[in-house]
């Protein structure tokens, strides 16, 4: 049911026909996908299947070898400029400067997506009260607990109010109970418009996106609401279609 | 622009906030010279000595007398027997003998020519040498000083320009210099870019509005200014407490500085783009930067003494003619008219540098 409302809004992500070739190694084989507005989107897969790959591309850190692909509403192979305006990253091996405060990140990284200073003041203000970390304010990143620090990332990756949110494993290394609470936020920014694309390792938590893909070998063997998924393969949750797709790929061999 | 100023501020806040960076920064600038102004010395004050003077006359005495005045050595011992000599030496009180024959006058007046017989203790060559070679000194200068009253013989007086009294600072602060802008520009910028590749930070500014030019200026500008600084910070100490002087134009020396300075950033960004990893940025800089810098650019060892082929090495090395330049415009008051060959070199290598580094750090990122 959730996914109907995504259905009927307007694409932010338009992927054609991507290719991304190493040499004679193929690492994006003929993508194409779409992703809407306020969608919370699973991108699955296992290490090495491309999925890295296919993110930096669309972050406009690196160039597809060919297909047609729009971000935010700006084409990426003319327009990476405007893209990175419009876009948010956050990943699992960054969470913030470590001797800066919590507000020294925030303007700075306010800054370099060219907020006003009266913007950047208003922006962290609220995002802190978001949080109900208004007393760290003040307080260095490395004297706050790691669960924290990832949920400040987070906000930090919202600060410019971006159409998109990149999320590369964010919740890697996190103790189950701050993974939850990661995810209540994940859910109420989509709920305010703002779409979200992230990759992970957890299968649980690829039951709270509202659509997932998952990557094999460089292609996107199926896509579709985790609910539809599990009753295609007729299994009894999402690890287990993605260990079924892993055995179909070991019996090809 | 805006945003730029920012992330400089970042960097500025990083800097100031670890006190290991201040540290190498400005302890290590005043520690390095003090260590080298005061500890590091080839003078030689107050050599315990012994004298061993049969003849016991005029001459003698006066050679002698002149010995201990010079300040040069202290006479701790007289002996009377060539075989007191060796225990002396073997116990350690004295580091130089020196030794008159018997009717050391007599040889002298009579024959034209005395012997003096100098003994140091070569386990230290240096010293030795030097000792030897201050005690010949005194004992020429003696001697010229009685064939002037006599009316005959040529007189030789040594000059010694530039450095009129052979201080070792003088010799130590353009290299210092040099060493230290090495150490802060080159290691400290690869570090601070490693570091940040290392924590998975460089991704994130590369995802921003950011342009590479921007990230890699921004990580840089802190560090010139700096190390900017760190050498005015030399130049003061070695001005106010050693008296080293400046004799050339400061303007110049400020201007070669900084375009040592950029060559070194650009060293330390090529660094970077060669490892994501702060040990090894900081073992190729330790091993490709500092040792060349003392070893191979006549900032202790001079490059003429070299076996061709070090010199030609020598020859690779921009603090080689950094050195040059520096020790030219403070000592010698050199201008561009003099040292525009050095220079020209210089900002060659620093351009070649700067292009190299810059194309590799954006090819890294495609």
């Amino acid at each position: 049911m959730e996914h109907e409302k995504v259905i009927n809004s307007a694409p932010v992500i338009q992927v054609k026909n991507m290719y991304k070739r190493f040499g004679s190694f193929i690492a994006n084989n003929d993508l194409t996908f779409d992703v809407y507005k306020g969608e919370i989107f699973g991108f699955l897969g296992a290490n090495g299947a491309g999925k890295t790959t296919a993110m930096r591309i669309l972050c406009g850190l690196s160039s597809p070898s060919s297909g047609e692909i729009q971000v935010a509403g700006f084409d990426i192979y003319k327009q990476v400029g405007q893209i990175k305006k419009n876009i948010g990253y956050m990943s699992q091996k960054f969470s913030l400067y470590e001797d800066l405060t919590v507000y020294e990140n925030m303007r700075l990284f306010g800054g370099i997506y060219g907020l006003t200073n009266k913007e950047i003041k208003e922006r962290s203000a609220n995002l802190l009260q978001m949080l109900g970390f208004e007393n760290a304010r003040n307080t260095l990143i490395k004297d706050i607990p790691l669960g924290w620090r990832q949920k400040l990332a987070f906000s930090v990756a919202l600060i410019h109010k971006p159409k998109i949110v990149f999320l590369d494993e964010p919740t890697g290394g996190v103790d189950p109970m701050t993974r939850r609470q990661f995810w209540e936020m994940i859910h109420e920014t989509a709920a305010g418009g703002t779409t979200i694309f992230v990759t992970t390792h957890y299968m649980d938590e690829a039951e709270y996106c509202d659509r997932v893909s998952i990557m094999v070998d460089g292609e996107i063997r199926v896509m579709g609401p985790p609910a539809e998924l599990i009753q295609r393969f007729g299994v009894e949750n999402m690890n287990e279609v993605f260990i079924k797709l892993a055995r179909a790929k070991s019996t090809e061999l | 622009m805006k945003r730029f100023i920012g992330f400089v501020r970042k960097e500025f806040l990083h800097i100031f906030r670890d006190w290991r960076t201040m540290s190498v920064l400005f302890g290590m600038p005043v520690a390095q010279l003090m260590l080298f102004g005061y500890v590091i010395t080839n003078e030689i004050k107050d050599a315990p000595m012994a004298i061993m003077d049969p003849s016991h006359d005029t001459y003698s005495m006066d050679i002698t007398s002149r010995l201990t005045s010079s300040g040069y050595f202290l006479s701790e011992r007289n002996i009377s027997n060539h075989k007191e000599i060796e225990p002396v030496f073997r116990e350690g009180k004295v580091k130089i003998a020196v030794v008159f024959p018997n009717n050391f006058i007599q040889q002298a007046q009579r024959e034209r020519k005395a012997t003096i017989q100098v003994i140091t203790d070569a386990s230290e060559p240096n010293t030795a040498n030097i000792l030897a070679s201050y005690t010949e000194s005194v004992v020429l200068k003696y001697a010229m000083s009685l064939q002037k009253s006599s009316g005959m013989g040529i007189r030789i007086e040594p000059k010694m320009m530039y450095n009129p009294t052979l201080k070792g600072v003088y010799l130590f602060v353009p290299g210092l210099i040099a060493m230290l802008l090495m150490l802060i520009s080159a290691l400290m910028t690869s570090i601070t870019i490693t570091r940040e590749k290392e924590l998975g930070n460089m991704e994130i500014l590369l995802v921003s509005p950011l342009k590479p030019a921007q990230i890699i200026l921004g990580k840089v500008l802190p560090y010139f200014l700096l190390s900017f600084s760190s050498a005015v910070l030399i130049l003061l100490t070695g001005y106010f407490i050693f008296g080293v002087p400046i004799v050339g134009s400061i303007v110049l020396l400020l201007a070669e500085t900084m375009l040592f300075i950029l060559m070194a950033l650009s060293l330390g960004i090529l660094i970077s783009t060669v490892t994501s990893s702060q040990q090894v940025a900081m073992m190729i800089s330790m091993v490709a930067l500092m040792l060349p810098t003392i070893l191979l650019s006549g900032f202790i060892f001079p490059v003429e003494n070299m076996p061709e082929v070090m010199q030609w090495l020598c020859k690779a090395m921009p603090p080689k003619y950094f050195i040059t330049i520096v020790r030219g415009i403070m000592l010698k008051g050199n201008g561009l008219d003099v040292l525009w060959d050095e220079t020209l070199v210089l900002s060659g290598m620093t351009l070649f540098l700067m292009i190299l580094s810059m194309k590799k750090f954006k090819k890294r990122l495609a």
